[in-house]
């Protein structure tokens, strides 16, 4: 029984405040944001950082749910599962997410990710008016403004990495730090 | 003409559309996985005004929270109020943001460039 104990020992250390490993769901995604809105109440955090926390749990909740969703992403079961993960260090929020996406697509994420990465906040700004305007709306509603967003209002840079598990699947993990 | 009367939920906003006084509510959160289904009666409603508005139609958008799934969606409903305002009827945009929510007043000043309808960003307390 002491994996339990070593499990707690290592959220505890590592400052996690929620962690959720599973298929998320829309029922999910409500519970989470109820709870976490909760703990920042009970924390008192300013409303500013209330709201970004609030808003990037939002976009990254609904990034997982909707990639989840897709028909057409050949899922095997184990596949379906993401990672999510809170976590409050020296004040500082981190939202750390993990799901497997299709080896095909990595290059252009990466690209996505990188092109985000590059621009200062009214750079990011301007971005954003861009997609919103000329991008084209997916089925779900999406249309590529999430991590757009996700971006501007952490005001950090995105960290993220790639691991190739085989041809058809790597591992995307996602770390969004919640600028003070 | 069709009025619209819906009571917001943890994931939708509240939304009151008189045809007769021209007045549009959005207020509360606006965070559904599937905005395009949520905000596709305001958009037909919209349609249906801009066949007989209002000399003057006035909008208050309250968001405390939306989703980029909604912003695209009340960037829609925003280029409806624009095909309005350039038809026969005034059309006032009313922006409320708490303040120190730079994200919100931010919010705002982007769909201000976008649209052609005057804006105006009013600061309210935070409660």
């Amino acid at each position: 029984m002491e994996n339990i104990h070593d499990f707690y020992n290592k959220m505890e250390k590592g400052n996690i405040m929620l962690s959720f490993k599973g298929e998320v769901t829309s029922d999910l995604l409500t519970s989470i944001l109820q709870i976490m809105e909760s703990k920042m109440e009970t924390l008192e955090e300013p409303p500013k950082i209330k709201k970004k926390v609030y808003n990037i749990l939002v976009e990254c909740l609904q990034n997982l749910y909707h990639h989840l969703d897709d028909d057409d992403f050949k899922t095997r079961v184990n596949e379906k599962s993401a990672l999510f993960m809170i976590r409050k260090l020296d004040g500082e929020y981190s939202i750390m997410t993990g799901n497997f996406i299709a080896s095909e697509n990595v290059e252009m994420m990466q690209g996505r990710l990188d092109r985000i990465n590059d621009m200062d906040k009214d750079q990011l700004k301007v971005y954003y008016k861009e997609v919103l305007n000329n991008g084209e709306m997916s089925a779900k509603g999406g249309g590529g403004l999430g991590m757009i967003d996700i971006a501007r209002k952490s005001g950090k840079k995105l960290e993220y990495n790639f691991d190739r598990i085989d041809e058809e699947y790597s591992f995307f993990s996602l770390n969004i730090k919640v600028a003070q | 003409m069709a009025d619209l009367n819906l009571e917001g939920s943890p994931k939708t906003p509240t939304i009151e559309f008189n045809s007769g006084s021209g007045y549009l509510l959005i207020r509360g959160r606006s965070i559904p996985e599937n905005s395009i289904e949520f905000y596709k009666s305001l958009i037909e409603a919209l349609e249906g005004y801009n066949n007989e508005p209002q000399s003057n139609t006035k909008v208050d958008i309250q968001l405390e929270y939306f989703n980029t799934s909604s912003s695209k969606c009340i960037l829609d409903v925003f280029k409806k109020l624009e095909a309005i305002n350039s038809g026969n009827s005034e059309v006032v945009i009313n922006w409320y943001y708490e303040e120190d929510d730079e994200d919100m007043l931010e919010a705002g000043e982007d769909y201000q460039a976008i649209i052609n309808v005057p804006f105006k960003m009013i600061e309210v307390e935070e409660e």
